[in-house]
């Protein structure tokens, strides 16, 4: 049942990442030269950050000459938004096995 | 996400439930019962005590962080990196006892140990809703 958000999760889990997608959601498309500049990092780690980004779905890329411009996709974000949705499903269902297991205990 | 983190990281499920804190209490505390209706565990009532629940999709890392018998109980619950706490209280009623869950999430004030507690996150989120407010 977690699965859906595991990606998501683990893939804005590093820091660096989580910093390069919120300035792409607040600042809207960049290359990949001008989100090295700010980022502290390499543009080969950049890269390879936005890398992962692209695959958990959560940055998209489109190439324009012989830059490489990205952009966050806010959609991939619903297994976040949808976390306490899930959460109370997941605790309700496990107060219903709760409830069974306190029946049939012993006093 | 609504606007503050407390109401869009928090979980509550509340129910009335027609047997004794006691009773309640022990399905919460001894593993072979927690496994019945939660998950495997090696949970031990005892602060600080490290433990883990664990499942076919995965495990969940967890650490006790307060237990007052039969009144409340509560233990950090970390998966995909990230810090949550969940917390138990048994309220004795006329008719039995009501039982309240509550999972906040993404705290960044757990223990450093509790992998993946990264004081980042609230940040993010924040930040998040903001941008998330525009996109409508």
């Amino acid at each position: 049942m977690l699965t859906t958000h595991d990606m998501v999760f683990r893939t804005l889990a590093d820091p660096t990442r989580r910093a390069i997608f919120e300035r792409l959601c607040r600042e809207g498309e960049q290359t990949v030269g001008a989100l090295t500049v700010q980022s502290g990092v390499s543009q080969p780690a950049v890269s390879k950050h936005l890398g992962v980004l692209r695959q958990a779905g959560l940055v998209s890329d489109r190439h324009a000459g012989r830059q490489t411009h990205y952009s966050a996709q806010l959609g991939a974000l619903a297994p976040l938004t949808d976390w306490t949705n899930e959460m109370t499903g997941f605790w309700q269902s496990r107060f219903d096995h709760l409830e069974d297991l306190l029946k049939r205990m012993d006093q | 996400m609504t606007t503050t983190e407390a109401e869009t990281l928090s979980v509550v499920v509340e129910r009335e439930i027609p047997f004794p804190p006691e009773k309640i209490w022990r399905a919460l505390t001894e593993p072979h019962l927690i496994e019945e209706w939660l998950m495997k565990n090696d949970f031990q009532a005892a602060v600080d005590h490290r433990f883990k629940f664990s499942a076919d999709w995965g495990s969940v890392d967890c650490q006790v962080m307060a237990v007052e018998p039969n009144r409340t109980l509560s233990y950090t619950w970390g998966a995909f990196g990230l810090g949550t706490l969940v917390t138990w209280t048994l309220t004795p009623t006329g008719a039995g006892t009501q039982l309240r869950m509550e999972q906040s999430g993404f705290r960044s004030d757990l223990p450093q140990a509790f992998h993946g507690a990264r004081a980042g996150w609230p940040r993010f989120f924040a930040a998040l809703e903001q941008v998330l407010a525009r996109a409508d």
